[in-house]
């Protein structure tokens, strides 16, 4: 069983990651019983047979767009986005979108180039949840979640700026202060 | 100026702490180059030609005396006795090693400086304009805002691997001094009818490979919506800005494949969820920032000084000093001064170490102990009383620092170039040398009048060619020798343009001659008082292409004797340029 960091510690991790290989196609891979996180396009092609399972899980690639899943958000018991590279920053916005704008409420898991040095601005955008690479140490990878104490701009951790959270010190030495 | 608070002071050293330890991760190999070069960049640190390079960040431009004297420390202590001030305001130090930039950073954070954002693709280093504050056309002035926008993109969590790199740039006068119509976002604070204060945003704007001039988004951004609306600005480009090629990532590409219109309905159709938000500024941050930028105490001064004029009428020197370099200030009784780092023989926008305790100095005893660096890459006291114009004069002559030659031919804009950057095909500070110590004759260049001249290195246009009067590019060759295109018909600030290239290229020794026949055409063109630009524009680029292009150009007797060629054995460490 795989190792995950998930809400701030490290806990071992029953679900698998389905992705397509090259030959196969969304609308018939098999999709293993069990707890398998499947990407968006066998969801939209199998959903009448997977929506009833107990536990199931989604992913997205860099280039989805998680309105897709509107509607069915309540579904799932996880959603991961994918990071195909650490330097495609759209994983970032879309995690935003579905934490503020579609209300996801459940596990969101950063899946794929996932890097210690990364893991600060994951959790602030909205992941809870990171599957760093097997060949990391994970007990070094979680050290990320915590580089900095404060922030100043408003995230979907955060719903206060600074400067709304904090009674922050103006110029004492300007005139009229 | 801004002063952090504990917030700021422990943000930034958590960074120097974060930072270390990824140094430590990368020389112990835990980390790979490959995954440490996002972390260093995001550090303003690269890799050039002879070692690390390090990019520290002057937010919007503005330093203090104490700052710069820390520049001048690192300049000894760990570089080679000089820096170079950038297009964006910023410090570049040349020659660094790896396991000392931690203690860098580190002493940087101990006077409030850091070099956070100033490279990598996230949102950069702010820029605006040099006379904030100070000048007499400002409507608003925008050191406030460019502060608070610093804040807000400091570690942005979902902006820091944007497609491509970020830049914004903030004015606040009626003339554009910050060139907002070419970055990414452009923002120029302005009063509506009401007298309430907002931005008219600019986006897509942008040099390199492809030119734009930005396009007006919206012609009025209330102050407590400037935040949001740069996020949604930023969610919108980084999900749909282009990946696939590093060329066509900058947010001018998108905007150009939406179109203004659909580009203005995607950013804010995001908006509309933002708006009114907790992200919205408030009036009480406004005023705390803004408490730290209020008017020095200014004494009450008679606007003209007799001694200035009784000193001009018997040297020319400071005549010609206060007439190029000496701006009106909106206070009576004082200027605004521009230090030269252009004396003809130097390399533009190199200062060394001995010549920024100098002006930290001049700061302090002159200028209420403020600095700031133009985008032009020249420094600026903003607070001198008339009355000292000539003491301070004296004293900057000798630091070589009184070239009377602000927004003159020799007043060149130039990137570092092939002798430090690995992305140049020609090597640019030599170059700029070549031509200003052509140019050197005083009479000759006041009668050319204002006029900018901006060399890049190669395409990436960090030299900002494409907005110059006169741009030169060192372009690419298969034959790896140095060329160079010249274009004319650029401009920044309010009618901003981007310039067209005249022909085929030309040879480092010919550019000099090329400039001369450009500048011949002008002369003989121009309309009385009409400037370089105003006549391009006028007569178009056929009778100064038709001149450049009309007779062959005699080899430079120089050219054999390679007088000006930088030479290897200049440098300790091993002189490479995968390009030559």
């Amino acid at each position: 069983m795989d190792m995950i960091i998930k809400n701030k510690a490290i806990v071992a991790d029953d679900w698998t990651v389905l992705r397509l290989q090259e030959q196969e196609k969304p609308e018939n891979v098999i999709v293993a019983a069990g707890k398998v996180i499947v990407p968006l396009q066998v969801w939209q092609a199998q959903r009448a047979a997977l929506q009833d399972r107990k536990e199931i899980g989604v992913w997205l690639a860099s280039d989805e767009r998680p309105e897709e899943l509107k509607g069915d958000i309540e579904k799932f018991s996880v959603i991961a986005v994918d990071f195909p590279k650490f330097s495609d920053g759209r994983g970032y916005s879309i995690a935003f979108n579905l934490r503020a704008r579609l209300g996801y409420s459940g596990e969101l898991r950063a899946i794929g180039d996932v890097l210690r040095d990364q893991l600060f601005y994951l959790q602030r955008v909205g992941f809870d949840a990171f599957a760093p690479h097997p060949d990391r140490k994970i007990e070094d990878v979680i050290k990320g979640l915590s580089d900095f104490s404060e922030v100043y701009q408003t995230s979907f951790d955060q719903k206060l700026p600074l400067f709304r959270r904090v009674q922050r010190k103006a110029n004492e030495a300007a005139p009229g202060q | 100026m801004y002063r952090y608070d504990e917030y700021d002071q422990q943000i930034v050293d958590e960074r120097v702490r974060q930072y270390r330890d990824q140094v430590r991760r990368r020389l112990s190999g835990e980390l790979t180059e490959q995954e440490f070069l996002p972390l260093r960049l995001q550090n303003g640190l690269y890799m050039q030609i002879h070692g690390y390079m390090l990019r520290i960040a002057v937010p919007y431009g503005l330093i203090s005396a104490q700052q710069m004297r820390m520049f001048a420390h690192l300049a000894r202590k760990y570089d080679r006795g000089y820096g170079h001030f950038t297009t964006r305001q910023n410090i570049q130090f040349n020659w660094l090693k790896l396991q000392d930039t931690p203690d860098i950073l580190a002493d940087l954070a101990s006077v409030q400086m850091h070099g956070i954002q100033t490279s990598g693709n996230c949102v950069r280093n702010i820029t605006s304009d040099e006379f904030a504050g100070v000048a007499q056309d400002e409507v608003v002035d925008p050191r406030p805002y460019a502060e608070i926008l610093r804040q807000w993109s400091t570690f942005h969590p979902e902006f820091a691997y944007l497609p491509r790199k970020f830049k914004i740039a903030i004015s606040g006068g009626k003339e554009d001094r910050a060139a907002i119509y070419a970055h990414d976002i452009g923002l120029a604070a302005i009063k509506n009818a009401q007298g309430e204060v907002g931005f008219r945003v600019v986006v897509g704007g942008g040099l390199g490979r492809t030119p734009i001039i930005g396009s007006e988004i919206c012609e009025f951004v209330p102050w407590q919506h400037i935040l949001t609306y740069v996020e949604s600005i930023l969610r919108i480009y980084n999900q749909y800005g282009r990946r696939d090629n590093k060329y066509k990532a900058r947010i001018k590409i998108l905007v150009k494949a939406l179109g203004i219109d659909e580009f203005k309905r995607q950013v804010e159709a995001d908006w509309a969820d933002l708006k009114d938000g907790p992200g919205t500024l408030t009036g009480e941050e406004v005023d705390r920032v803004a408490s730290f930028f209020t008017d020095p105490v200014y004494e009450t001064l008679p606007d003209h000084d007799s001694k200035l004029n009784e000193f001009k009428a018997d040297s020319r020197s400071f005549s010609n000093w206060l007439s190029r370099n000496v701006k009106p200030h909106r206070v009576p009784g004082y200027a605004i001064v521009v230090l030269s780092l252009k004396k003809p023989g130097d390399a533009p926008g190199d200062a060394t170490a001995e010549q920024m305790d100098f002006v930290a100095d001049l700061a302090d005893r002159y200028s209420f102990g403020e600095l700031r660096i133009t985008h032009k890459q020249n420094l600026v006291l903003a607070d001198v009383r008339q009355k000292d114009l000539i003491s301070l004069w004296q004293e900057a002559s000798a630091q070589e620092l009184t070239t009377p030659n602000i927004g003159m031919l020799t007043d060149i804009i130039s990137c570092p170039g092939a002798e430090f950057c690995t992305l140049a095909n020609a090597r640019s500070i030599p170059l700029a040398k070549l031509i200003a110590e052509r140019f050197e004759n005083l009479d000759y260049l006041y009668d050319i009048g204002e006029i900018t001249l901006n060399i890049s290195g190669c395409v990436n246009a960090c030299g900002q060619h494409h907005i110059g009067n006169i741009g030169i590019t060192g372009v690419e060759k298969k034959d790896h020798d140095e060329w160079y295109q010249v274009s004319i018909g650029g401009a920044e600030g309010n009618d901003s343009s981007i310039s067209k290239i005249i022909g085929p290229s030309f040879t480092f020794h010919q550019v000099p001659e090329v400039i001369e026949r450009l500048i011949h055409v002008y002369l003989r063109e121009r309309f009385e008082d009409e400037s370089f630009i105003s006549t391009v524009r006028r007569i178009g680029h056929t009778p100064f292409k038709e001149h450049v292009y009309a007779t062959d150009f005699v080899a430079q007797e120089d050219e054999a004797a390679g007088k000006h060629v930088v030479l290897p054995a200049q440098y300790e460490v091993p002189y490479y340029s995968p390009r030559f």
